[in-house]
């Protein structure tokens, strides 16, 4: 049995499935990331598999541009993570609705 | 032969770890588990061909991205379980029918893109790391010199919120030096 691109794409679709449960609930804001990073990598492989099978570059120079984001976004969203646990003493999405209008 | 076993192996490895990492109470489980899918996702780049992605991404993620993770972590208490309450329904609501949607789009796009050409084919001959180079530094120089400073700013913006008053050690002080420090801050604020 041959592996084709429908095998990779709904690998891919069951990743990012259990990546968007993971969002769905999460309320501690690092399991979140890690969701997040989930539902990224689960994208790349779908980008890597249609480059494969239908002899393109593009893919692969798409899943390196969505590494590139999820490395700065780490960065940017545990240094606010950081400055919020300091402030508040936890990083539980339920305490932050100071916004609430 | 060789590959279907191979890719139907990792799947069910990928599928379990990220299951672990979502579904899991401790903190440490889930890096782990994560930084293990992530080992696992790029034994599919190298099954697709794709060298250089695989490199990166065990480089990249489980290298930089896994290490930061755990170095964020110290500032954490990850020792408790971690005690969530539910998410409003709504929220619930919006992302199973975003994740429907998804899943009637995939399956139908390979019908609307039956007459794809490749924009920048792969040529015989040349070595995955080598035809990446070559795409990489003609037809998308501009977006890679962009991400570029993009990383630039994440890493400045990543020293600047971190590194506020790490002159002073919460794990060297006294309890009481502590809660002076506290009493001082919240004055402060």
């Amino acid at each position: 049995m041959e592996i084709t691109l429908t095998h990779y794409l709904i690998l891919s679709t069951l990743l990012f499935a259990i990546g968007l449960i993971g969002v769905m609930r999460r309320t501690n804001l690092l399991m979140l990331f890690f969701a997040t990073e989930i539902l990224l990598n689960a994208v790349n492989i779908g980008f890597a598999a249609i480059s494969r099978y239908y002899g393109d570059l593009t893919g692969q120079m798409f899943a390196f541009f969505v590494i590139a984001i999820a490395a700065s976004e780490v960065a940017v969203g545990l240094g606010l993570l950081i400055v919020w646990f300091k402030r508040s003493g936890g990083i539980d999405l339920t305490t932050m609705t100071s916004m609430k209008g | 032969m060789f590959e279907t076993i191979a890719f139907y192996l990792f799947a069910f490895l990928t599928v379990a770890m990220f299951s672990i990492t979502v579904f899991t109470r401790q903190a440490l489980y889930a890096l782990t588990a994560l930084a293990a899918g992530m080992i696992f996702i790029s034994a599919f780049y190298f099954l697709l061909g794709a060298d250089f992605l695989g490199a990166v991404q065990i480089i990249v993620y489980t290298g930089a991205v896994m290490a930061l993770y755990a170095f964020g972590m110290m500032f954490f208490d990850t020792t408790r379980y971690v005690n969530e309450h539910g998410r409003s329904p709504l929220i619930v609501f919006l992302l199973s029918g975003m994740a429907a949607l998804l899943v009637v789009v995939i399956f139908a796009a390979p019908i609307a893109s039956e007459n794809i050409v490749a924009n920048y084919p792969v040529q015989e001959g040349v070595g995955n790391s080598q035809a990446v180079g070559m795409v990489l530094f003609t037809k998308y120089l501009v977006p890679f010199e962009v991400a570029a400073v993009m990383l630039l700013v994440a890493m400045i913006a990543g020293i600047v919120l971190a590194g506020k008053k790490m002159d002073r050690s919460l794990t060297l002080m006294e309890e009481e030096e502590i809660e002076l420090a506290k009493q001082s801050q919240e004055k402060a604020v």
